[in-house]
């Protein structure tokens, strides 16, 4: 084996970047997965404030001492109910409804962090830490992973024609206001999974960046959902592996990853890029003039 | 098993039914859309419903979906409270075109597919039986050849006959069609309107929203005329009347009225009235509506 061989087997052979690796892929895979229903449904914002209103929740687990996944989940979900109830009862639009609970619960959760200093690491919650992942942690995350992935395989089509028409989908006698339940707490938890691997802040770039690459390049939603989660996986393994090179910032490896693809996509895509457009232009122009 | 070779269902076999027992529905907001609405209706059977814009059409499409829970009264198809039947299928539904992302990432025939997920098993995977249907139902509409078009690229008249080769192919007994002529072509809603015909030769019950006055008495056998409540309801000879029309529309209408000498110059004392909200207007001959010659 040449040395530059063994130079890049290197993180292969460390327990931890193992570890960090493939936990990194198994989240990022699911988040993608999410992410080609909300960036269509224009919730992409939904991931953003999620990641924030964790924070609470995060700082809550810490005071009394429960695993920080716990009080992120239930942030989460209070987030989501809050989000429904203000939209349902009032007639504001749902950015604004999105904007006014997360930064409320952002707000209080960095104010519980300085009222009360604890041992929460805000930095760990916004800027993730996958390298120092704690093995209960592990368990945790693989484990939100896996369920939530199994869910999505089982209801990805009803979940689509819920989405798509919700009147269609109550014609054929699926139960929306569950499904819908079903998917935003799949959403929370696959948040507060995000949330050890790339932060915070970066939460919303898996959710939503692999599928937005993945729209421009087909326009089938079974496709959609295959190519979103490819590029989801892949990037955060590849992503994980880099960053033992560049020694840490986990997230910002995976999410410039993820941006550079959607920027060659934007570009290059068959029919829905730019240079296809010019292209397409050109044609009709070219066969216009003789 | 040969598909095609099923038999035809007797009309009657459908026993398609709507019947809204003293309606009333109040938004969260406080607004009473709908109060003390009733009207049945029998299976094969095509039947407008009408009002002005913000009368409670849609409203009382959503309760038929179970979308809004009555504050009072009823809402029973074929015998069975909403979610029952919705669980059996019986119900399909055509949406208003501004209810539709048309940017989803769906081609034309995974649409009509969904129509028949309702059969399937949970995982939705599609039989031959399934496939044959979606077949059948773009031949039907006359969209076989645009079948693996993402849903954006069609026209407004193809976009609608999408929809209604979804509601084929879903099978219901009962079709709701909210608005199915605003923004298409005459041709389109001429061949919407043959197939509606056919269906109700096949027993199918359907209500449709329109503000198209001009072309319920051509296929509607029945008109229920709504604001807020139900102004009246039954035969469309019965109630589609220039009296009944202009309590439901107020001053809504645009109001024509020619008559005697200005019509003609003979010994008919009868006027010409045409009501319209703007799109295909209403024509009163003497009082009476004049269908069209290719009425059965
Ligand atoms: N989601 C809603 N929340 C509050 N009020 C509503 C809602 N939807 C409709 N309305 C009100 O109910 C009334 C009837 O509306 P609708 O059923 O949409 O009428 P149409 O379809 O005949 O135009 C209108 O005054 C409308 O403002
Ligand atoms: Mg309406």
């Amino acid at each position: 084996m040449s040395a530059l061989a063994a130079e890049l087997w290197v993180p292969f052979t460390y327990g931890y970047m193992l570890k960090a690796m493939w936990v990194s892929a198994l989240v990022g895979g699911v988040c993608a997965f999410l992410s080609a229903y909300l960036m269509l449904k224009g919730w992409s914002l939904m991931g953003d404030a999620l990641g924030h209103s964790i924070v609470p929740g995060v700082a809550a687990a810490y005071l009394i001492g429960a695993p920080f996944a716990v009080g992120a989940f239930f942030a989460g979900i209070l987030a989501s109910l809050a989000m429904n109830f203000v939209k349902q009862k009032s007639r504001l639009r749902e950015d604004a409804v999105i904007g006014l609970v997360f930064t409320a619960l952002f707000a209080l959760g960095v104010l519980m962090a300085s009222i009360w200093p604890t041992s929460v690491n805000i930095q760990t919650i916004v800027l993730g830490n996958i390298l120092a992942i704690a093995d209960e942690d592990v368990v945790q995350v693989a484990i939100i992973a896996a369920v939530s992935l199994a869910i999505m395989a089982f209801l990805w089509k009803d979940l689509m024609v819920t989405f798509f028409d919700e009147s269609h989908a109550r014609s054929i006698g699926l139960d929306t206001t569950f499904l819908r339940i079903v998917f935003f707490t799949v959403l929370s938890a696959c948040t507060v999974a995000a949330l050890q691997t790339v932060g915070a802040c970066l939460v919303i770039a898996m959710v939503v960046t692999p599928g937005a690459t993945a729209y421009l390049l087909t326009d089938r939603f079974g496709w959609l959902v295959v190519i979103s989660i490819a590029l989801g996986t892949v990037t955060s393994f590849v992503g994980a592996y880099i960053s033992y090179f560049l020694d840490g910032a986990t997230g910002g490896v995976i999410v410039s990853l993820q941006t550079l693809l959607f920027l060659a996509a934007f570009w290059l895509a068959p029919r829905h890029g730019v240079l296809a457009a010019r292209r397409r232009r050109r044609l009709t122009l070219g066969g216009a003039a003789p | 098993m040969n598909v095609a070779a099923e038999p035809r269902l007797a009309p009657d076999a459908l026993g398609a039914s709507i019947l809204l027992r003293d309606l009333s529905v109040t938004y969260p907001n406080g607004v009473t859309a709908v109060r003390d609405a009733s009207f049945a209706l029998d299976p094969g059977t095509i039947c407008a419903l009408v009002g002005v814009n913000g009368s409670g059409k849609s409203t009382i499409f959503k309760a038929i979906m179970g979308f809004v829970k009555p504050s009072a009264g009823e809402v029973r198809l074929c015998g069975l409270p909403v979610d029952a039947a919705l669980k059996k299928n019986i119900v399909a539904y055509v949406p208003q075109s501004e209810d539709i992302d048309w940017n989803f990432p769906v081609l034309v025939e995974q649409v009509v597919m969904m129509g028949r997920y309702g059969h399937m098993n949970f995982l939705r995977m599609p039989s031959r039986a399934d496939r044959y249907k979606v077949d059948q139902a773009l031949e039907r509409v006359g969209m076989n050849d645009w079948r693996k078009r993402q849903i954006g690229e069609l026209s407004g008249g193809q976009k609608k006959r999408v929809f209604l080769a979804r509601s084929l192919a879903q099978e219901g007994r009962i079709i709701l069609l909210d608005e199915p002529f605003t923004g298409i072509d005459v041709k389109t809603e001429a061949a919407i309107i043959g197939l509606l015909r056919e269906l109700r030769a096949a027993g199918h019950l359907m209500l449709v929203s329109t503000h198209n006055l001009g072309s319920v008495p051509d296929f509607c056998d029945h008109v229920v005329l709504l604001n807020r409540t139900v102004l009246a309801a039954g035969p469309t000879a019965e109630v589609f009347t220039r009296a009944n029309l202009e309590r439901a529309f107020g001053g809504v209408l645009r109001d024509f009225r020619l008559g005697g000498r200005h019509l003609h110059d003979d010994d008919d004392a009868r006027s010409l009235t045409v009501l319209t909200d703007d799109e295909r207007p209403l024509v009163f001959y003497g009082g009476k509506t004049q269908p069209r010659e290719d009425e059965p």
